[in-house]
């Protein structure tokens, strides 16, 4: 039952995707609108800072990952769906994570155009070492998805829910930042030091692993009045 | 208990028990009491901000009330289980129906939502029974008003609930299409549903109610088995002063 | 307000006053010398700062799970008192640590810490004056996820080195060191107790005021 909830909500959410594209190409924009943004701030002398490529890199995934997660959560509060998604008799925390999986994704997918243009514009190394690249990534979005998700789901009934989301998400997904830099600029240095690599990316996990526990906990409380 | 794969036991009577819902200080819904039996149509009417969709709310278990208990049967929604869910079907005011989905993904959407066997087949009796067919493939967005309220009316019903809640079921419909909808809500009734229907849209529902029970600033001013003349039995019991106190019963 | 209010509230004017005296009294710290005095300050306020965070958590889960309202009205007094306490520790550190390290900031474990932690204190104020009816439940989720957080940031700047001095100098003081710092930190939590409860007490009255005047023609 769980998981087919699961399924059912995340292949909806995709197809509703699919039809208009509209968060898709938006976020897209946005995210690469905002490095376009770090680069002309940082650029010196012609060129720009080598060492601001992992920082840049996750502020604009946290930036248009916020801005896709309000425009998710819009879309549901439209014909009141979301409520008719707490109606029916499906396990709430399974709504949840049909709707993390598919923020995920999204993000993924700005990603995939986010990261050569940063390696490209700040002449950074990223795709080296493309296995742990990805994962780095994917955990990290994970736990930005995870906190994220949960807030804008709680949010869409509240007021001024478009500027409390980023003031609500950011400081607690402070530790995916830090960690997701951290691991990220090491990983462009010449040589590897696994050991700090392994380090940030066990932080990373249990972060995910904690968050999205606290998250199905909370899930039904948050949702009922 | 409730795993949420067994249906629970059908319930035969929904009883609101001197149910108050507010919020801080403002009393939305203040000990409101009726019954409604199986195959009954009650009617929640009142103007606006009386009361009538934190009352459906409540019976749709969204939320719960301040005071006061809400019994499917014999038991209360906590002591149901999340399985209860599965035994209400809800209109909204805002017809729960994703705009980008075609009438057909939508309903098999919730139709597998509501752990149907067949959705896809459910979905085409229902498309089928909204007159619909030849339309199901196209987004709901592109459909008026009136197609969207029957879609919307199918989707409600597509798990055949025992209570449905109709929250302003008849706006934006013309008189051909609102017509439609008072016939239908009979036979579903007639079927052994309950329902309850907000509504202020008087002129469209003589006839159709058999309690009606009257709302104001979230009080039940007045509450009547058959009524008959509802717009001048509205008119009189709004203007009447509001006198705090027990509530009026015009009875059968 | 209960009985031993008043009493509580004399006595932390009377500890308060005092406290400057015996402040001023303390010996000399060599290296820092007047400055540190704003020590027997900040360290109590982080003190309370720490309490009033965990106070806040713990009502918050409370709430959360058990739907008491009294809980509710505590976690917000206690995140109040954070963004308070938090303010007054965030200005007398840098203070202290300009004079004394010649830094304003550091991002060390313990100052990102501590501001992410008022951050969020302030996120859930925020929250709570313009996140509309239900926004009690909202605001005791993001006290949750916040305490959640703080072990997380702590690991993660704690892997860097740091400069703040760790708590092993209390022990290791002479008394004359000493007893101003206690003076102060009872004063100080003295203190807290007292402006909690008084806000606490005005959100019951608030709350029963409502009751009142929904009950009043029921």
């Amino acid at each position: 039952m769980f998981a087919r909830v699961v399924w059912l909500v995340l292949r909806k959410d995709l197809m509703v995707e699919v039809r208009s594209l509209e968060i898709a190409y938006t976020t897209l924009f946005f995210a690469v609108s905002c490095v376009l943004v770090f680069a002309f701030a940082l650029v010196r002398e012609g060129r720009a800072p080598e060492d601001g490529a992992a920082g840049i890199l996750w502020i604009s995934i946290a930036f248009s990952g916020t801005l896709a997660l309000g425009r998710a959560f819009e879309r549901e509060r439209q014909s009141e769906t979301l409520r008719a998604l707490l109606l029916a008799p499906a396990p709430r925390p399974a709504v949840y994570v049909g709707k993390l999986l598919g923020i995920v994704a999204l993000l993924a997918a700005g990603e995939v155009v986010l990261v050569p243009l940063v390696a490209l514009l700040f002449q950074a190394p990223l795709f080296d070492r493309p296995v742990w690249l990805a994962t780095i990534l994917l955990t990290g979005t994970i736990g930005f998805s995870a906190v994220g998700t949960l807030f804008a789901a709680m949010l869409v009934r509240a007021r001024s829910r478009d500027v409390l989301l980023p003031v609500l998400l950011y400081p607690i997904t402070v530790p995916v930042i830090i960690a997701g830099v951290r691991a990220t600029t090491t990983l462009l240095q010449p040589e590897l030091e696994v050991e700090v690599l392994r380090f940030w990316l066990a932080l990373l996990v249990c972060f995910d692993v904690v968050f999205v526990t606290l998250a199905l906990w909370t899930f039904e409380p948050l949702m009922t009045d | 208990m409730n795993t949420g794969e067994a249906r629970p036991a059908a319930f035969d009577v929904l009883t609101v028990e001197d149910v108050s819902r507010h919020f801080g200080r403002r009393r939305a819904v203040s000990r409101v009491t009726f019954s409604a039996p199986q195959g009954t149509i009650v009617g929640l009417l009142g103007p606006n901000g009386a009361g009538k969709s934190t009352m459906l709310s409540m019976l749709a278990t969204l939320i719960q009330p301040s005071a006061g208990r809400i019994l499917y049967g014999a038991r209360d929604a906590v002591s149901h289980g999340p399985g209860l869910r599965g035994l209400i079907g809800v209109l909204g005011h805002d017809l729960f129906l994703y705009p980008e989905l075609t009438a057909r993904e939508n309903l098999e959407f919730f139709g597998g939502l509501y752990a149907l066997a067949d959705p896809k087949a459910a979905a085409t009796a229902a498309l089928e029974r909204a007159g619909l067919l030849d339309r199901g493939d196209d987004p709901v967005s592109s459909f008026s008003r009136g197609m969207r309220q029957r879609v919307a009316l199918e989707r409600a019903l597509i798990h055949r609930p025992r209570l449905l809640l109709l929250d302003e079921p008849f706006t934006g419909l013309d008189d051909a299409s609102a017509a439609g909808l008072v016939a239908r809500l009979r036979t579903i009734a007639d079927d052994g549903t309950m329902l309850v229907v907000a509504t202020h849209d008087l002129d469209l529902v003589d006839g159709l109610f058999d309690r009606a029970v009257f709302l104001r600033d979230g009080r039940m001013v007045a509450e009547e088995d058959r009524p008959s003349a509802l717009r001048a039995t509205y008119r009189d019991v709004m203007t009447r002063p509001q006198q705090a106190g027990p509530t009026n019963r015009a009875g059968t | 307000m209960p009985k031993w209010f008043v009493p509580a509230a004399v006595v932390c004017a009377v500890m308060m006053a005092v406290a400057p005296v015996l402040i001023a009294n303390a010996p000399y710290e060599s290296t820092m010398g007047l400055v540190q005095k704003i020590f027997y300050v900040h360290l109590p306020s982080a003190w309370v700062f720490l309490t009033a965070a965990i106070v806040c958590g713990i009502a918050s889960a409370r709430f959360l799970f058990g739907a008491d309202p009294r809980q509710d009205r505590l976690a917000w007094a206690a995140a109040e008192l954070v963004v308070v306490f938090g303010i007054i520790t965030l200005v007398t550190g840098p203070l202290w640590a300009r004079k004394a390290w010649g830094v304003w900031w550091q991002w060390d474990v313990r100052l990102t810490s501590s501001l992410m932690g008022w951050m969020v204190s302030v996120a859930y104020l925020l929250l709570r004056q313009f996140g509309g009816p239900g926004s009690d439940k909202l605001a005791a989720g993001l006290a949750l996820f916040g305490m959640a957080n703080v072990p997380f940031i702590y690991i993660s700047v704690n892997y860097w080195r740091t400069i703040h001095p760790t708590t092993s100098v209390v022990p290791t003081l002479p008394t004359s060191f000493g007893l101003p710092l206690w003076f102060s930190a009872v004063a100080f939590m003295l203190l807290f107790v007292l402006l909690l409860k008084m806000r606490v007490r005005l959100e019951e009255q608030r709350a029963r005021l409502d009751s009142l005047y929904l009950s009043a023609d029921a």
